[in-house]
């Protein structure tokens, strides 16, 4: 059984392919690891009977020798994603025991494609945060514990449920989606490799809201190949989603060769921050050298406008959240609190429906676009945004890709930095400035930090150029050749 | 015309602007693919989009785009390249999504004009300051239901075009011209059925007063639900009124938004400006901004009907019609459409005439529009024919006009079955002056010393015709035949 969930999501379709698997037996294999993983606390539901049901109909296909993209692949879906039928939470109370009548575009794509629905895994509330504790179905667990403890971690987040889920070999993939580093940071927390696609890649039709203009669905995988396959699978032009790009959807695991010879790589300087560990700055120099071995030229750029990129996205994110929360109210679906009037139920609705972080950034959003502030707050914030696209397009008409490490630190335990937001959000430094401009960018483990926590390094491309970026974390995937089993799992 | 308001302390003007809510017509919603037909069983046509519902995205309907680019050129207004959605954010139940996808500071359309034609012929314009799209809420009953308030989705992202004008209008009399108007104007275009009852179109007013002479505008209330002709005028008549009491009393007027009772005549206050909503409106981020593509304006301004003000000048110069009676003729496209068809190679002024003094009379009381009208274009046609050629008198035409309303037949065929063919055989004629001269010798007596009289002869040689006799023959022979008057 281990071995089959240790498969790699490319491995595990050659191998259905030649018919030396089922899907029925890979799917049962993942299903019985989640049953056994279920201390992680990695999924809100699980869907094992959809997933035998999937699996059936796809070896049916895969014996006419058909199926699509991803027929008889046990993957994961972020709760974030309204499946039809099954309950769709975005981790809030407000939204316990919904049932969306519809399917978001991205997984109707996955299961169109012949994917296997596992279950939907484990989120912050409304994808708010970046260590998956403010979920309200409990934290998830990492995988991973230090080398000298058995504390329990946090595996990143947003999107820790889905990380967690792979990493623990629990789901050969997984869907996430990015708003300001939620499938970057927790892949490099849970040592795999995560993708967030050019903004308008993906759908996001029938992905709950948080901040409509930062988020993108994404993927999850144990590498790079596996994680292209998914992304290509969930990519794609979509009608219902005005933000979406008309573009064709390239073969990219077709030509993900991992060549970086004649490449310029950037190294931003502004992201040497004031107290990054050492060992970032050393793994962020290791990559580079990687990088350089392998023929690339590495480039030292300018993105003079890093520094404000945080509290850029600390505006606008929760100014477009607190209008994009406003339709839970109590009124057609989720939770309702009956009050005296309708203010009152209104107030208890929320009141009871949202978790601290979620009402924080509410109020945050609110303030910012309220008359008198929002010169100051929003409309400043927008005109800094730009500031940042010009910073990435100065610096993209010199290198091909920029590298950065992903996070500032490794995982740290659950309750760090809990009654520090800000401190919480700096998680997220070298995540956000390409969320604000759109960009694709990966993160790949590509080493340990002296605790024997993952660390990823982050590969930022041009809009559009997700090969490129698919292939430079290739190339680093290949010289980190990072093979830790979490310790967490044992 | 002028219109003032007589305070105890001096003379006072109203200032007036109106903001006016027309529902776009289209087969879909402005942002949903669902049905936005009038009178469906209540929540039958909502989307997962309308109704607000997780994850769900809003889609631009182009038709509507279309719609308000055609009204804002009926409306000679700049339009608007690039204009931008954003959301207006509160609270309501009959709001899903807790906001309303409006246009704010970048609307689709800019300044514009209409004319409004006044009783005296004469024509005043009243600018438009901007028309920007909208979608609508739903609608919430609170009577349904004891205790409870029941929401209806329909509406809930039906396509509406939000028409504010400038603060041009002066009387309440302007002001249902104006509405009037613009109806007409968007039932030419084809861009809103203008359906008042049916909640299609909807009126607010922004109403001040300010003493006669006075340069500066004063403090504005605005009034909400006067959604009929009838009670637009009476609402700014009474808001005026009551903001005049309030100034002469030494008080001052309140910005609030006031509503209007018409079962009262009154208006109230629904919230002051210290209850408006902080709406924080911000570019919806789910709507790329609207950039119309170059030719598209172009392109719908070749598509353009003839408006009513063309048309107008054009029946005047064509037809040579009164102002009055083109305007008449022009207010709905179907009207214009039945007059030109009739007046074709016939005298227009005539055709207008049987038209507007008898036709419209028929109609209103049959409660009938002129699309049902039971008499023909080729029928009236034909009819005025008749009375061309002197084949019937005016009077018979009337009463074959009426046979023609009640039975829809030719009027060639009523006119011979009833033999009601005018009589103009001299010889007949004579024959019957004769018999009325000489039957009334008091009335010839009476005639020599009162010529008028003779038109008691003409009556009596009609009657005797049996209305077949042509007038302007009976006239000439009984000159004749009558003694000479000295």
């Amino acid at each position: 059984m281990a071995d089959m969930t240790d498969l790699g999501l490319l491995e595990a379709r050659h191998r259905l392919a030649a018919r030396e698997l089922s899907a029925k037996e890979l799917t049962e294999a993942h299903l019985a690891a989640m049953i056994e993983a279920r201390p992680l606390n990695a999924f809100i539901t699980e869907t094992p009977e959809l997933a035998l049901a999937a699996a059936e109909a796809s070896d049916a296909r895969l014996a006419r020798g058909e199926g699509g993209l991803l027929e008889g692949l046990p993957i994961a879906i972020k709760d974030l994603f309204c499946t039809k039928g099954v309950q769709t939470t975005a981790g809030s109370r407000i939204l316990e025991g919904f049932v969306p009548p519809y399917e978001s575009t991205v997984t109707q794509r996955l299961w169109a494609e012949g994917a296997v629905p596992l279950g939907k895994t484990n989120l912050d509330e409304f994808a708010m945060g970046s260590s998956n504790v403010t979920s309200h179905f409990g934290p998830v667990r990492s995988p991973w514990t230090r080398a000298s403890d058995n504390a329990d971690l946090v595996p990143g987040g947003s999107s820790g449920g889905s990380a967690a889920a792979v990493a623990a070999r629990i789901a050969l993939a997984a869907t996430g989606t990015d708003t300001g580093g939620s499938i970057r940071q927790p892949a490099a927390f849970c040592g795999i490799t995560g993708i967030k696609p050019t903004y308008g890649r993906c759908s996001r039709f029938g992905v709950v809201a948080f901040a409509s203009s930062l988020d993108q669905p994404g993927a999850f995988g144990r590498s790079v190949e596996d994680s292209a396959l998914l992304l290509q699978a969930m990519a794609g032009y979509d009608p219902n989603d005005s933000t979406s790009a008309d573009l064709a959807v390239p073969d990219w695991t077709a030509s993900l060769k991992g060549k970086v010879k004649g490449l310029r790589i950037g190294v931003p300087k502004e992201y040497r921050v004031d107290a990054m560990p050492a060992e970032i700055e050393k793994l962020w120099q290791q990559g580079a050298d990687w990088l350089r071995a392998e023929g690339a030229e590495i480039v030292e750029i300018a993105l003079p406008h890093t520094k404000y990129a945080l509290p850029t996205y600390y505006i606008i994110a929760p100014a477009e959240a607190s209008s994009n929360l406003a339709r839970y109210d109590g009124m057609r679906y989720g939770l309702r609190v009956e009050g005296e009037t309708l203010a009152d139920m209104y107030k208890k609705t929320r009141a009871a429906g949202f978790g601290t972080e979620v009402k924080r950034r509410v109020m945050i959003g609110t303030y910012v676009l309220s008359a008198g502030y929002y010169d100051a707050y929003y409309l400043k914030a927008q005109k800094v945004r730009r500031r940042i696209v010009e910073d990435f397009e100065q610096a993209f008409g010199k290198v091909d890709a920029i590298l950065t490490p992903t996070a500032p630190s490794a995982a740290f335990r659950a309750g760090e930095k809990m009654d520090d937001p800000v401190a919480m959000y700096l998680n997220d430094v070298f995540t956000v400035p390409s969320s604000l401009a759109g960009l694709p960018a990966i993160s790949v483990p590509a080493g340990l930090s002296a605790e024997g926590l993952p660390l990823g390094l982050q590969v930022i491309g041009k809009a559009w150029d997700e090969q490129t970026v698919l292939d430079v974390g290739l190339a680093i995937e290949r010289a980190a050749a990072f093979a830790v089993m979490p310790y967490g799992l044992g | 015309m002028t219109y003032t308001i007589d305070g105890n302390t001096g003379t006072w003007e109203i200032v007036c602007g109106l903001e006016v809510h027309a529902q776009v017509t289209a087969n879909a919603k402005l942002f949903s693919g669902a049905a936005a037909a009038f009178g469906a069983a209540p929540n039958s046509q909502v989307s997962p989009v309308d109704a607000g519902m997780p994850g769900m995205l809003p889609v631009l309907n182009g038709y509507c785009v279309e719609q308000a680019v055609r009204t804002g050129l009926g409306l000679e207004a700049h339009i608007n390249r690039l204009s931008i959605f954003e959301r207006k954010n509160y609270f309501y139940p009959d709001l899903p999504n807790g906001y309303q996808i409006s246009q704010y500071e970048h609307p689709i359309v800019g300044r514009g004009q209409l004319l409004i034609d006044m009783p005296d012929g004469h024509t005043r314009a009243i600018g438009i300051t901007r028309l920007h799209l909208e979608m609508d809420a739903g609608k919430s009953m609170h009577d349904q239901r004891d205790g409870e308030t029941l929401i209806d989705l329909n509406r809930s992202g039906v396509a509406l075009m939000e028409i504010v004008s400038e603060p041009d209008i002066r009387t309440p009399e302007e002001a249902v011209l104006y509405l009037r108007k613009l109806r007409s104007i968007l039932r030419y275009l084809g861009t809103c059925d203008g359906n008042m009852e049916e909640g299609s179109l909807r009126c607010d007013a922004n109403v001040s007063v300010r003493r006669v002479g006075d340069e500066t505008l004063g403090t504005r209330c605005e009034v909400k639900n006067v959604n009929s002709m009838r009670f637009v005028a009476r609402a700014i008549e009474h808001e005026a009124k009551r903001q005049v009491e309030l100034l002469e009393g030494g008080g001052k007027v309140v910005q609030e938004t006031r509503l209007f009772d018409a079962v009262k005549g009154e208006t109230r206050s629904m919230r002051g400006k210290e209850e408006a909503n902080d709406y924080r409106y911000f570019p919806d981020p789910d709507l790329l901004p609207l950039v119309l593509p170059a030719d598209f304006v172009d392109r719908l301004k070749a598509t353009l009907p003839e408006l009513p003000d063309i048309k107008k000048a054009r029946f005047m110069a064509e037809y040579r019609l009164p102002a009055y009676d083109a305007g008449v003729l022009v207010a709905e496209r179907a009207t214009a459409d039945y007059f030109e068809a009739v007046a074709q190679g016939r005298d227009g002024k005539q055709a207008a005439n049987w038209i507007i003094n008898e036709l419209f009379g028929l109609l209103a009381k049959a409660g009938k529009g002129i699309d049902a009208s039971p008499i023909s274009t080729g029928h009236l046609g034909k009819l005025l024919d008749l009375l061309g050629t002197d084949a019937i008198s005016g009077r018979i035409a009337k009463d074959v006009f009426a046979i023609m309303f009640e039975t829809g037949d030719d009027p060639l065929a009523i006119v011979e079955a009833k033999g009601l063919k005018q009589v103009t055989d001299t010889a007949a004629i004579e024959a019957i002056v004769d018999e009325v001269i000489a039957g009334n010798p008091g009335q010839v007596e009476t005639y020599l010393k009162n010529p008028k009289v003779i038109g008691w002869f003409t009556g009596q040689v009609m009657k005797a015709s049996g209305g077949k006799a042509n007038p302007q023959a009976v006239g000439e022979i009984l000159r004749a035949k009558l003694p000479p008057v000295e």
